[in-house]
């Protein structure tokens, strides 16, 4: 049941990140990776806010493990990071991954702030 | 050096869609259902894999989490080894959505990391947390940087027997 979950999850939030992706950089000129960027810390929100709560198992497998686990991605991220290294955007590569671990830990707090207050 | 970065016209800046590749503008256009449907496979595949390491390297409340740690070292590894295969030798038009966007997208995780941090914060473990921020991010990128230029130089080798 719980490997069921995870593949459902999974098999939504994998799609919804790439539709997201190509969304977002459609809508902007810069070689900044925003689409990554954009589901990286909506992820980490939406997880901080499932597990602020004691939730059902099934739950944290298709959100959690599934949908959040399969919507963000560290591979992309890394890889973005070396493109931009090695065309001359340091400043670039060296932003993202700042931006990337300060909003999405911002984020991961957030949601677990405000379903905290809700649930409390 | 590697074998994924070369000139600026093909340049990919991101390996689940570079807007300026024109290959990349028309898949999802060219075959949307074939296209979101190895996504949605190659993401449930690369999921399930991520929650089996998990379940196997279960950490307490205050440890250091080392599977999430170790899958995302693992993911960026292979997307660099990837890339540089896929940028020597082009494949079929749904191999890099399956394994790039899909496999590994689904394999390695932001959420968890970002979430797993702020635990640690709140379990009374900052140090733990900073460590497991800082190390992931260095861990990883010189993963995706080896990966790289490894296969790079593998693929350039086996170009000189060849010949």
């Amino acid at each position: 049941m719980t490997v069921l979950l995870i593949v459902l999850g999974a098999a939504l939030g994998a799609p919804l990140r790439y539709l997201t992706d190509r969304a977002v950089q459609a809508r902007h000129d810069s070689v900044f990776p925003w689409g990554t960027l954009t589901v990286n810390v909506a992820g980490s929100l939406l997880l901080g806010g499932v597990l602020a709560v004691p939730a059902d198992p099934a739950v944290t497998a298709l959100v959690g493990t599934g949908f959040c686990g399969a919507l963000t991605t560290w591979s992309t991220l890394g890889y973005e990071t070396l493109r931009l290294a090695r065309t001359g955007a340091r400043r670039h590569a060296t932003a993202n991954v700042l931006l990337s671990v300060v909003a999405g830990l911002g984020a991961a707090f957030l949601g677990y702030a405000v379903v905290s207050a809700f649930a409390g | 050096m590697g074998g994924t970065v070369t000139g600026p016209p093909e340049s990919r800046v991101d390996p689940d869609v570079d807007l300026r590749v024109p290959a990349d503008r028309a898949e999802l256009a060219a075959h949307p259902a074939a296209v979101l449907g190895v996504i949605a496979a190659g993401g449930a595949l690369g999921a399930l894999a991520r929650a089996g390491v998990q379940a196997a390297l279960p950490h307490p409340p205050t440890g250091f989490p080392w599977a999430t740690f170790g899958v995302n070292v693992t993911g960026c590894l292979l997307i660099g080894a990837l890339m540089a295969v896929l940028t020597a030798r082009p494949a079929g038009p749904l191999v890099r959505p399956f394994l790039g966007v899909g496999v590994l997208g689904g394999f390695t995780t932001f959420s968890a990391y970002a979430v797993d941090a702020q635990r640690l914060v709140t379990a009374g473990a900052p140090g733990t947390a900073l460590v497991y921020l800082a190390a992931t991010v260095l861990a990883a990128l010189l993963a995706v940087a080896a990966g790289d230029a490894v296969t790079g130089r593998l693929l350039a080798a086996g170009h000189g027997v060849a010949r």
